[in-house]
């Protein structure tokens, strides 16, 4: 419950342009956040929407640690991997509106981004069924020899997934370029990782299949950049699979249709004091790296990209639905 | 198969291993994965030597960690290669349902065409051997149920020779099926057998009366029936769908058509098979045309028996598909 509190030294060397922009990072995915869950409330987005609050410093981190022939699959708890990856805004926003302007033409939804562009292979909601789908991208960049990294993220609740085990196991067998990130906000929906594990140790685990693993901070976005560099790093030496743990926390329920019996009010308040972004403005004001006026120039220029993306997501258009059973099978055929 | 060139003898088992080496050798990205590929030889002996010739890179023993080998050809199909996967049996398939029916059937759909899958899984279906009920499963049926999957069943050498290549030049995945107690069948081929097309059915033999529609290893029970008919006066047209998704419904509509008669003859379960699909098609397509009510024999609806005798009266058999068939052409003269 408790993960290792990481207040390093790391805040003072980091760069203010650099800090300014992961804070940037992480503002934009909790404004949006909140932007999705207001137009749920309104029922412009239905469905399913599992919220990432609480836990950017991990997609944050992470991502600096990627390149743009990288790879990434994520899971249902996506919008904020999509954001910082680079997908627009406006084109996720359309994909949650379920608009053909939005970045899987409303075939998707929330739980299903994809982006050939920046090569992001979902937005998988079959939990830890994006695991073997990673391994296997990371498989054909060895075959191909592509120096390239597979980026995997998933929760604690894929830890009790055979594929999990299947998949640690076959990437260091062969010696795959994967970065498994794991992100441990203690909760698979309602159930405590501790009634889910005989053994809660999530790093532990991997490291019993001969991988590097380590367990992070995952409140702390330094914290989680340091730890992806060197993990990508290894990576792209041809060490193999690499492993992070992102010790996090869920601050909004798991879904729009949660009613958070399985934990305490007081809980959740005692995990928000270690708000990421809240943790992160104060240590950057401590070092004098962070004036009121950047605060409000982030908040300015956030409020107007998701206002943006809005505006987007609503002047989109919907696919007809002649265009119905379209992309069950490839348009584009052999000769 | 062309007139006039040279004929070569060789079993089922040794047409889908020269497919799978002429494969191999025709395009870098192929390579095979799955349990006992490699040193073993193939479980059913079809990859025996493709790993002294290839090499381990390229013909991967797995752990047995099917959805999670299935998932991982998923994502190197993905990442630019042309991954033949082969699980061991249909039974095993059951560990990787997930990931074929929820990712390699989805993928191109839910990423709106940004991602297809060119992916081959091939395994080995159906009873006959007195396995029981969790090694004698014929599911090919269940898995033509799902859209975004393309299902093959090849019955003749020629197939099994020839689908494979096509099966791999598919933007998307296609699951081949093939009959266990197929592989040691031998037969003739040309020697320079190419790939044949993976979207229509065969009509195997030429018929006026009655028409079977059947796949994969019923296909011969359906033509021995068709040779005792023969001798009885009725004249059987055989069909071989081949394909079980997409269903090439053109070729049995039109045959019905000709004959206002059709039995279907299929391995799977009765209730809920594409034995239930093809009758329906009729239903919709023909039914001005038939003569008869369609017959259907299929498995009986119980777990595979190990006890041989049980075994065989669950399976269809020649000499149902005869007394079927005679009874239909009697009763509607």
């Amino acid at each position: 419950m408790n993960p290792a509190s990481t207040t390093s030294q790391a805040a003072l060397s980091v760069d203010r342009a650099h800090a300014l922009d992961l804070l940037h990072q992480m503002v934009r995915i909790r404004r949006f956040e909140g932007k999705c869950a207001e137009l749920y409330s309104a029922m412009k987005i239905r469905g399913f929407l599992h919220l990432y609050d609480g836990e950017e410093a991990v997609a944050v981190g992470v991502m600096q640690a990627l390149r743009p022939e990288d790879a990434i699959v994520a899971t249902y708890r996506e919008h904020g991997h999509a954001l910082v990856r680079g997908i627009s805004a406006g084109s996720i926003m359309a994909e949650m509106y379920g608009k053909q302007e939005g970045c899987a033409r409303g075939r998707g939804g929330s739980m299903h981004l994809f982006d050939a562009k920046t090569r992001f292979y979902g937005g998988n909601a079959i939990v830890g069924g994006g695991l073997p789908l990673a391994v296997g991208l990371a498989l054909a960049d060895k075959m191909q020899d592509k120096p390239r990294v597979t980026c995997c993220f998933f929760g604690d609740g894929a830890v009790a997934e055979g594929e999990f085990h299947e998949s640690l196991n076959l990437a260091a067998l062969w010696r795959l370029p994967v970065l498994f990130v794991c992100e441990n906000n203690l909760y698979a929906m309602g159930t405590a990782l501790k009634l889910a594990q005989s053994v809660t140790d999530v790093a532990q685990k991997a490291a019993s299949y001969a991988i590097p693993a380590l367990p992070v901070d995952g409140m702390d976005v330094l914290a989680v950049e340091t730890a992806a560099q060197n993990a990508a790093a290894a990576v792209r030496q041809g060490k193999g699979p690499y492993f992070l743990e992102c010790r996090t926390y869920r601050f909004r329920a798991h879904s729009m249709f949660d009613a958070e019996l399985y934990r305490t009010k007081a809980e959740v308040e005692k995990w928000k004091q270690r708000d990421p972004i809240t943790t992160f403005v104060q240590r950057l004001k401590e070092h004098a790296l962070l004036s009121d006026a950047d605060l409000e120039r982030i908040d300015r220029e956030v409020g107007q990209e998701i206002d943006e993306a809005v505006a987007f997501a609503e002047a989109g258009t919907w696919e007809p639905v002649e265009d119905l059973t379209r992309f069950v099978y490839s348009e584009r055929r052999p000769e | 198969m062309s007139d006039g060139t040279a004929m070569v003898k060789l079993t089922y088992r040794e047409a889908m291993r020269e497919a799978i080496r002429e494969a191999m050798q025709r395009d870098e990205r192929v390579f095979l994965m799955g349990e006992d590929v490699g040193r073993y030889g193939g479980c059913f002996a079809v990859s025996k030597g493709l790993l002294q010739e290839f090499g381990p890179e390229r013909i991967r023993d797995t752990p047995l960690s099917e959805s999670t080998f299935v998932g991982a050809g998923i994502g190197a199909a993905m990442g630019g290669m042309r991954p033949i996967v082969e699980i061991m049996t249909v039974n095993f398939s059951l560990l990787a349902a997930d990931q074929i029916l929820n990712n390699a059937a989805t993928i191109l759909h839910m990423s709106g065409g940004q991602f297809n899958i060119p992916l081959v899984i091939r395994m080995a279906t159906g009873g006959g051997r007195q396995v029981a009920a969790q090694h004698s499963h014929c599911l090919e049926g269940w898995y033509a149920h799902i859209p975004g999957l393309k299902v093959v069943t090849p019955a003749t050498i020629e197939d099994a020779r020839g689908m494979l290549w096509t099966a791999l030049e598919d933007p998307d995945p296609v699951l081949i099926f093939e009959n266990v107690t197929l592989y040691g069948m031998a037969g003739e081929l040309a020697a320079d057998a190419g790939p044949t097309d993976i979207d229509c059915a065969r009509v195997h033999r030429s018929g006026r009366d009655v028409t079977i529609i059947t796949y994969s290893a019923s296909l011969f029970k359906a033509l021995e029936a068709a040779e005792t008919l023969a001798a009885d006066g009725i004249d059987v047209e055989v069909i071989d769908l081949r394909t079980l998704r997409p269903l090439d419904e053109a070729t049995f509509l039109a045959s019905v058509a000709k004959t206002h008669r059709a039995v279907i003859v299929d391995e799977g379960w009765r209730s809920g098979s594409i034995a239930a699909e093809i009758s329906a098609r009729i239903m919709e397509g023909a039914f001005f045309d038939l003569d008869c009510p369609v017959e259907r024999i299929c498995s009986a609806e119980v777990p595979m028996p190990y006890a041989k005798h049980l075994e065989q009266a669950a399976l269809p058999q020649a000499e149902t598909i005869v007394a079927t068939v005679k009874r239909m052409v009697r009763s509607h003269v």
